[in-house]
């Protein structure tokens, strides 16, 4: 097989992986480094505001492979990172995000209380929140 | 890199009868945030809004524009 083919086979494989974890998973994030250590200003941002909702959510670090974020924006058409999508479909990216958890939007699409606490950067990797009265 | 000014008369270009207010907003040259307002916008969703002015920048989000922070709304009324 030539390399041309190899690299179409891979970028086949990828792109069905991908398409497979936004379906399997009810939230998933793809972003800029890990929650636990966003690369990233607006990865960061949506990190926080999805625990700060207290969601529990997966994530993809498109950094390991300059690939997958060339695939992604194939399959999302959007040319950005974050972007997050919810059962199935695109959200948006930090802008969009931001926008929809103030209004109190994206607590309903996520099927949750209002946040739990505000968003705090960076991050503290946890995404259980307790309760608090305040 | 473009200007805030360049991308403001680029997107007034591309939808015309907007109002547009570009800033660079870490003075490092490229990263803007754009408030568009936008009779094209009506009927669509703040996806579809955002997709339409990124389409006018296509290959330069992630390079010369390293960042491009979108706010967008049809007129009101």
């Amino acid at each position: 097989m030539s390399t041309v083919e190899l690299e179409a086979q891979e970028r086949e494989a990828l792109r069905k992986q991908i398409e497979k974890a936004i379906a399997e998973h009810e939230v998933i994030l793809f972003m800029k480094g890990t929650p636990e250590a966003p690369a990233c200003g607006f990865s960061a941002r949506t990190v926080a505001i999805l625990q700060a909702l207290g969601k529990p959510f997966a994530a993809v670090d498109v950094l390991v492979d300059p690939r997958i974020r060339q695939e992604l924006s194939a399959i999302s058409n959007w040319p950005t990172i974050p972007q997050l999508f919810v059962r199935g479909e695109l959200i948006g990216g930090c802008d969009i995000t931001t926008e929809l958890f103030e209004s109190g939007e994206l607590a309903k699409i996520l099927g949750v209380e209002g946040p739990q606490q505000q968003p705090q950067e960076p991050p503290s990797g946890l995404t259980q929140i307790e309760n608090r009265l305040s | 890199m473009p200007t805030p000014q360049e991308i403001k008369e680029r997107i007034e270009a591309a939808l015309p009868g907007s109002k547009v207010e570009v800033e660079d907003f870490t003075g490092g040259g490229d990263h803007f945030r754009a408030t568009v307002e936008s009779p094209a916008f009506v009927g669509k969703s703040v996806l579809e809004q955002h997709r339409m002015v990124y389409a006018i920048f296509e290959e330069e989000i992630g390079g010369p524009i390293h960042a491009l922070s979108l706010k967008t709304k049809a007129p009101a009324g």
